[in-house]
C-alpha cells in the first residue's frame, strides 16, 4: 500500500498544500496547470455527483478509483477541499483526512497569525508535521520512502 | 439493495442508452395557506425551494404535482406557470408535491459526456504510469461503476453503495450489447440502441444481479 500525493485546495480553488512521496509519473503539464485541472475534476465530480444522486445527500462525493490509483476526497463546509491519492489497496482515508483538517491545518495554519489565508502555505512546521503524519499513516508502505 | 440505472456511452461521448431501474421515492406532499411559507425560485427550467426547508421538504426539491395534478417544468399540465400560480391567494389552500427533480433526458445527454470528460481526466491525473480511467466511483448515496470496452464504449452502471457483483453485471451487459444489439442488422453503431431484445435481456440481468445481494457472485 502507498500514498502518492496530498492536494489542499480552498474554496477558491487556490493550491494551499502540494506534497508527494510516491508519485512515478511526471505531470507532463505544468504544476500549475495539474492544480488547475485537479480542482476543476473535482469541482465538475461534485456537481456531476449532485444531479446523478437518486436521493438527497449528505458528504457527497468521497472516493474515485481507476486500474492504478485511488483518490480520496474531502471537503470541510468551508470548503476547503483536501485529496489524497493512495492505491487501490487502502480502504477509506476520510478519517485520516478530516484528521489533517482538525488537527494539523487549523492547529497550524488556521491559528497562526502569520499564515495569510487563501495562499499557499508557507509554515515549515505545517509540512514537517503533515509529511510526518502521512508518513505514520498505517497504510503508508516504507518501500521507496 | 438496489441498481438505479444503467447508462452506455458511446466513444465520443454520446449517450446511446439509458434506463431507469429503480427510482427511490423521496417525496413530501403537504397543503399549503396563503402566503406560501417557502421560497420558490426557478432554476434549470423547473421551481425548486430556495428557502424553508420543512417537513421533508429540503432545499434544492422542485415542485411535482399541485393539488395532485403533475407538474413539467415551470408549468402545470395545463399550462399555467407554477410561480404565477402561487402568488394568487384564491388557489389556496394548495396541496403541493415536492421532491428530487428528476432528470430530463437532455440533462441525462449532459451528464453521460460530462462523465465521459471526467473519465479522461481521472486518467490524465494519475501518479501512476498506465491508468485506466475512473472504474469507480463512490459516494454516500451510490456507487457509480464504468467499465469501458477496447473499442471505447462505456457500461455505466449507478448501484446502492453496499451492492455486491458489479463487475460481473458489467461485463453481462457487455455481452448483451455484444448479442442484441451488435448482432441487430438493424442497429447502427454509435447511435442510440432502440431493441427490443437489449431492453429484456438488459432488465433480466439487473434483476438476477439484484437477487444476488450482497453475496452475489464476484468477477
Amino acid at each position: 500500500m502507498t500514498v502518492h500525493n496530498l492536494y489542499v485546495f480552498d474554496r477558491a480553488g487556490t493550491c494551499l498544500h502540494y506534497s508527494e512521496w510516491h508519485r512515478r509519473k511526471p505531470p507532463g503539464i505544468s504544476q500549475e496547470e495539474e492544480f488547475k485541472l485537479m480542482f476543476g475534476m473535482l469541482f465538475s465530480i461534485r456537481s456531476f455527483v449532485a444531479k446523478m444522486s437518486p436521493v438527497d445527500m449528505r458528504d457527497g462525493f468521497l472516493c474515485f478509483q481507476t486500474s492504478k490509483y485511488k483518490l480520496h476526497y474531502y471537503e470541510t463546509p468551508t470548503g476547503l477541499r483536501f485529496v489524497l491519492t493512495t492505491d487501490l489497496g487502502v480502504g477509506s482515508a476520510r478519517d485520516a483526512l478530516q484528521h489533517l483538517y482538525s488537527n494539523i491545518y487549523v492547529e497550524l495554519v488556521v491559528k497562526n497569525p502569520l499564515c495569510p489565508l487563501g495562499e499557499p502555505v508557507q509554515s515549515e512546521l505545517f509540512r514537517s508535521r503533515l509529511d510526518a503524519f502521512v508518513r505514520a499513516l498505517p497504510f503508508f508502505s516504507a518501500r521507496a520512502a | 439493495m438496489a441498481i438505479f440505472s444503467v447508462y452506455v456511452v458511446n466513444k465520443a461521448g454520446g449517450l446511446v442508452y439509458q434506463l431507469d431501474h429503480y427510482a427511490p421515492r423521496a417525496e413530501a406532499e403537504k397543503t399549503f395557506g396563503f402566503p406560501l411559507d417557502l421560497a420558490l425560485k426557478v432554476h434549470d427550467e423547473r421551481v425548486v425551494v430556495a428557502f424553508g426547508q420543512r417537513d421533508g421538504i429540503r432545499v434544492g426539491h422542485a415542485v411535482l404535482a399541485i393539488n395532485g395534478a403533475d407538474v413539467s417544468g415551470r408549468f402545470t399540465a395545463d399550462g399555467r406557470d407554477v410561480l404565477e400560480l402561487l402568488s394568487n391567494p384564491a388557489h389556496y389552500p394548495v396541496s403541493i408535491r415536492f421532491g428530487r427533480p428528476r432528470l430530463s433526458s437532455n440533462e441525462k445527454l449532459m451528464l453521460a459526456s460530462m462523465f465521459h470528460s471526467l473519465f479522461a481526466i481521472g486518467s490524465q491525473l494519475s501518479p501512476e504510469p498506465g491508468s485506466s480511467g475512473i472504474e469507480m466511483l463512490e459516494t454516500d448515496t451510490f456507487k457509480l461503476h464504468c467499465f469501458q470496452t477496447l473499442t471505447g464504449i462505456k457500461f455505466v452502471v449507478l448501484a446502492d453503495p453496499r451492492q455486491a457483483g458489479i463487475d460481473s453485471l458489467l461485463r453481462k451487459i457487455y455481452e448483451i450489447y455484444s448479442d442484441f444489439a451488435l448482432k441487430n442488422p438493424f442497429y447502427s453503431l454509435e447511435m442510440p440502441i432502440r431493441c427490443e431484445l437489449f431492453d429484456q435481456n438488459l432488465k433480466l440481468a439487473l434483476e438476477v444481479a439484484e437477487k444476488a445481494g450482497p453475496f452475489g457472485p464476484g468477477p
